[in-house]
């Protein structure tokens, strides 16, 4: 398939990574090689296959609805400096 | 001598716990100085110690008193630096031990610190690490790998000359695979055996936590202490590995002889080496059958590392710089922010996993890849699911080839770096419990042995493994 400098930057983007044009040069060779191998899984015949998204069957778990003691508000803030009036502080976001 | 041996004679009072940790740390850190086994120590160990002094002087110390047991980064230890070897996660010291630490500490084994690992679990020869970080290396020869991504583990496993147990954890072959390459015992177990709890994931679907050791008797131990169901994982069993006496006899016993491990780019001196090692199991009573696997070797790797990096690039989108570990100045947009953040502190193996589980995900390939690699790997499941109808436990090589050189492993592309796990996706894949022992020199190396059980059937893999080592 045709990996192009454009789409690297776009996965890249939206995988929030900045990559210089020198690492995407560097990348899009590896990533042909590393997809065209993965294509092979193409000839493998799965119809009427279905997908496992687990090794082992998954069960659903439940467990009564009581309220357990989590992490204090001090606690979860105690891993960073950005910090304001209890909350997590962010960048900007408008 | 051996764990077990070591604890009674610590509950029999002829070894004092103070003593011999404090011996352990200072031989962990000379060694370390030397092999980059630990991303850091933790410094409480001869509080712990002591703890567990007291309690052995009460007689009511647990199963693991006083049992130095080393943690690999990527599970959480309370208050101990826990990066999973990546700068994103540096300065990280989590709030709480995993369920597997959890256990052990209830056992009163002693925690020394966190072992090196590929970033974030991304390689197999343990030099894709994070950046700022220093690659481990084998204890049989300085110049060679020592496996990945458990390789601290795995290396301090076989350098410390007092008894260690080491928790390590498996994706695609990360713990079987340092294990043959640094000569000792790796016990990866059945997908949910072990709680994931307060383990830093890579890929949900096939991460395991299992264990090493320097003999399939302590291997066992320590995994009868971590397994069981816990609340906080949904996917753990209720199925808790009960410890037990070996029967040293493998009698009866139907083994599979993978066919396809056996050929072409398999070292042949391994290929001897393993050979040898199921002659062994004949000649005590044991039966052999060739079983072939062709799915599993022509499609496993591009379902694995599609699976994998699909997973993977999910469960590193959480790392942004805000609420734990790597940071920066808050400036710019969120989106500007979060970048700047990833890809000054990702490495560049992660960087890769990234983009290519980000692409075959995406709108337009979802389909060609994640869904397709998933329906493969069903057919995989079900090709072992045939393969036990014919035999009790597998046997292969662990890995194709000896360590290699770090200088022939710089001139590798990623696709060839992948490649080495052909041995070890299979069992991964299906969520199977496997092993790896020594057996049989090669110069300063041993070859592998690998053993593949059904799921949940790990005692009969520590049979197999513990009678081979009674040879």
């Amino acid at each position: 398939m045709n990996i192009t400098k454009e789409l690297v930057k776009r996965v890249a983007q939206q995988s929030r990574l900045d990559l210089s044009d020198e690492e995407v040069e560097k990348l899009i060779p590896q990533l042909k090689e590393i997809l065209q191998a993965f294509s092979e899984i193409d000839k493998l015949d799965t119809k009427n296959v279905e997908p496992s998204f687990h090794p082992i069957e998954i069960k659903n778990v439940l467990r009564e609805d009581k309220i357990k003691e989590g992490l204090s508000n001090e606690d979860a803030l105690s891993l960073t400096p950005h910090k304001k009036n209890n909350y997590f502080l962010g960048p900007k976001t408008l | 001598m051996s764990v077990i041996k070591f604890v009674k004679s610590v509950k029999e009072g002829s070894i004092d716990v103070v003593k011999n940790a404090e011996k352990a740390v200072l031989e962990s850190k000379k060694i370390n100085s030397e092999y980059n086994y630990f991303n850091a120590f933790d410094e409480t160990a001869l509080a712990q110690a002591m703890i567990v002094d007291k309690k052995v002087r009460k007689g009511i110390a647990g199963k693991l008193a006083g049992v130095i047991i080393s943690v690999k980064d990527c599970i959480c230890v309370k208050g101990v630096e826990s990066t999973a070897g990546s700068a994103v996660l540096k300065g990280y010291r989590p709030l709480f031990d995993a369920a597997a630490v959890e256990k052990c500490r209830a056992e009163d084994a002693i925690i020394i610190g966190k072992t090196a690992q590929d970033e974030f679990g991304f390689g197999g020869f343990n030099v894709n690490i994070g950046n700022g970080f220093k690659i481990p290396l084998n204890p049989l020869d300085k110049s060679r790998s020592c496996g990945g991504s458990s390789g601290g583990a795995a290396g301090i496993t076989q350098k410390a000359s007092f008894p260690h147990l080491a928790i390590a954890e498996s994706t695609g072959g990360s713990i079987v695979n340092p294990a043959a390459f640094c000569g000792v015992v790796g016990l990866c177990p059945t997908y949910g055996r072990v709680s994931r709890y307060g383990l830093i994931d890579y890929a949900n679907s096939l991460d395991k936590i299992g264990t090493m050791a320097k003999s399939c008797a302590d291997a066992g131990l320590l995994l009868s202490v971590i397994s069981g169901h816990d609340e906080k994982d949904s996917t753990s069993s209720n199925n808790k590995l009960q410890y037990f006496e070996f029967k040293n006899s493998v009698k009866g016993m139907k083994i599979g002889i993978v066919k396809e491990a056996f050929g072409e780019g398999v070292d042949s001196r391994i290929v001897d080496r393993v050979s040898d090692a199921i002659r062994k199991f004949e000649d005590k009573g044991a039966e052999t059958v060739s079983v072939s696997l062709p799915t599993t070797f022509k499609y496993g790797i591009p379902t694995y590392y599609i699976l994998a990096m699909c997973e993977a690039s999910t469960n590193l989108a959480k790392y942004c710089g805000m609420r734990y570990g790597a940071h920066s100045e808050l400036k710019g947009m969120f989106n500007q922010y979060f970048s700047a953040v990833r890809t000054k502190n990702f490495g560049a193996e992660a960087k890769r996993r990234i983009l290519l589980g980000t692409f075959a995900r995406m709108a337009g390939y979802r389909d060609a890849y994640y869904i397709k690699a998933a329906q493969a790997r069903t057919r995989i499941i079900e090709e072992y699911k045939q393969a036990f109808k014919q035999c009790d436990v597998l046997a292969a090589p662990t890995m194709p080839i000896l360590p290699p050189t770090f200088e022939e492993i710089s001139k590798l592309t990623p696709l060839q770096n992948y490649m080495a796990d052909i041995l070890t996706v299979g069992p991964n894949l299906a969520g199977l419990p496997h092993l790896s022992l020594p057996c049989g020199k090669i110069n300063d190396f041993s070859a592998g042995l690998q053993l593949i059980g059904n799921h949940f059937e790990e005692l009969e893999l520590l049979e197999v493994g513990n009678a081979y080592e009674q040879k």
